[in-house]
């Protein structure tokens, strides 16, 4: 328990810092957002969805949407640590690593669940279809919680190069394609109303991914960072 | 004397360029030195390694007591560093970035603690503004109370005039003064020869990878930090040029 009250006072203080400042700039959340309704627009008018086919490709426009957006939030996320060197101040407080990779990733996890907030009753609206499932918004929970842990830990990758804009999405979409085939399974499923059955070997998967990529991430997060 | 630092044969290498080159030095507690050298000398990469921000790729380096990179937990809480960026938030404000810093390294007594160093810096009237809307100048004196927020008994400083118009650098140089009084030991890097000669007790040259000359304030010579300098880079670049050409032969 003695290293355990500082992981957690190291890991708040992380979380109540990226919260704080996003809360003053809204830097973040703004461009997340606008690209998510951005993407939906146009889902919306390219598609021109037929009812039928609605509950087929919803599945699909959501996670494109949640992806992409999270994936300027991640890269954003990263890029104020760097430009103005508090990586590097946060890599010389006395703490453990570990927490300074949880607390981003919580902050960011945070930051793309308020994204899907506002996302799911506009999408909801405009695609006149009831994505207040109780088993769908748990699938956003575990999803989302996946792709930020693989991706808070390759954007701190990304950001220590130049090309860390095109480099974050190279790196990561390949690695979060399991994690967004099986959201993209289980949104559809709970959509299409399919028996829980055939929807829980999905649910696994997330499971599984959530916690195999959280703990590497927790484990290698520190010889990541380090020069 | 004890030493505070101690860094012996230190080699970094990057890829097939070597930057430092069996580098010794040692610090005794409670000196100011500055580390002077041209660009390129290793200078930003040396501090690095003494923060815990780099490995050494060979060598021992020990910081109070605690050898890097093993103990890296342990000098880092031992340690301050301002670099030429501020390493601060600019959508939070003074406080909460010296809040956020003070919870990080677990300071006793925050709130008290962060009023003092707010006064010692000269920021208590700017506490609650945003660091975006600082000047460079308040920004770096800031940075200065970030780094002696936790009282460290090191403090590394990475040319931190950089930037600096005359009037900050001077208010700069006041913060450091009140540093340095207080016992600390300060390691710092600097272009500025005239600012460092007014600052540190102790300048060492880094040329070519490694410590070219040593010096004392009270030993420096008529014609000044200036003078040694150069005398001591010249010297380092005719070895260089006799090693080469007893290679070629």
């Amino acid at each position: 328990m003695n290293g355990f009250a500082p992981f957690m006072r190291a890991l708040s203080a992380v979380v109540w810092k990226d919260l704080r400042a996003e809360w003053r700039s809204r830097e973040l959340l703004s461009a997340m957002l606008v690209f998510a309704l951005l993407v939906i627009l146009i889902f919306n008018f390219a598609l021109e969805l037929e009812s039928t086919v609605r509950a087929n490709v919803t599945a699909g426009v959501l996670w494109v949407t949640f992806t992409f957006a999270g994936q300027l939030g991640l890269n954003r996320s990263m890029a104020v640590e760097k430009d103005r060197g508090c990586l590097d101040g946060l890599l010389l407080a006395p703490v453990d690593r570990a927490a300074i990779y949880l607390g981003k990733t919580l902050a960011n996890w945070v930051f793309m669940l308020l994204v899907a907030v506002i996302v799911l009753p506009i999408y909801s609206v405009l695609y006149n279809t009831n994505l207040f499932i109780p088993g769908l918004l748990l699938t956003i929970l575990l999803g989302s919680e996946g792709y930020v842990a693989v991706g808070t830990l390759l954007s701190s990758m990304a950001v220590q190069a130049r090309t860390r804009d095109i480099l974050l999405p190279i790196l990561l979409f390949p690695v979060a394609i399991p994690v967004v085939i099986a959201a993209v399974k289980a949104t559809g499923g709970y959509l299409q109303g399919l028996d829980i059955t055939e929807i829980l070997p999905w649910l696994n998967l997330l499971i599984t991914y959530d916690v195999v990529f959280t703990a590497v991430a927790f484990m290698v997060f520190d010889s990541v960072v380090e020069e | 004397m004890t030493a505070i630092i101690e860094v012996s044969r230190l080699v970094k290498r990057f890829g097939p360029k070597v930057v430092l080159r069996q580098l010794d030095f040692r610090v005794e507690t409670g000196e100011f030195v500055a580390l002077l050298g041209p660009n390129g000398a290793g200078k930003t990469t040396f501090l690095r390694i003494l923060s815990s921000l780099s490995r050494p790729t060979l060598g021992s380096v020990s910081v109070a007591g605690y050898s890097l990179p093993h103990q890296a937990a342990s000098v880092r809480r031992r340690l301050g560093v301002v670099s030429h960026l501020p390493l601060l938030y600019g959508d939070l404000s003074a406080e909460e970035n010296l809040l956020f810093y003070g919870r990080m390294y677990a300071v006793d007594k925050l709130s008290g603690r962060m009023d003092e160093v707010l006064e010692q810096v000269g920021l208590t009237n700017r506490r609650r503004d945003l660091v975006r809307t600082f000047s460079r100048g308040m920004q770096q004196r800031l940075a200065i109370g970030r780094a002696i927020l936790h009282d460290p008994e090191v403090l590394l400083l990475d040319e931190p005039h950089t930037g600096l118009d005359q009037d900050a650098c001077d208010m700069l140089d006041a913060a450091l003064r009140q540093v340095a009084v207080r016992g600390r030991t300060v390691v710092m890097t600097s272009h500025d020869l005239s600012r460092a000669e007014d600052l540190a007790s102790r300048f060492d040259v880094l040329a070519r990878g490694t410590i070219q000359g040593s010096v004392q304030r009270q030993d420096i010579a008529r014609d000044g930090l200036l003078g040694y300098y150069r005398k001591t880079l010249e010297l380092s670049q005719n070895n260089a040029k006799n090693h080469k050409a007893e290679a070629a032969r």
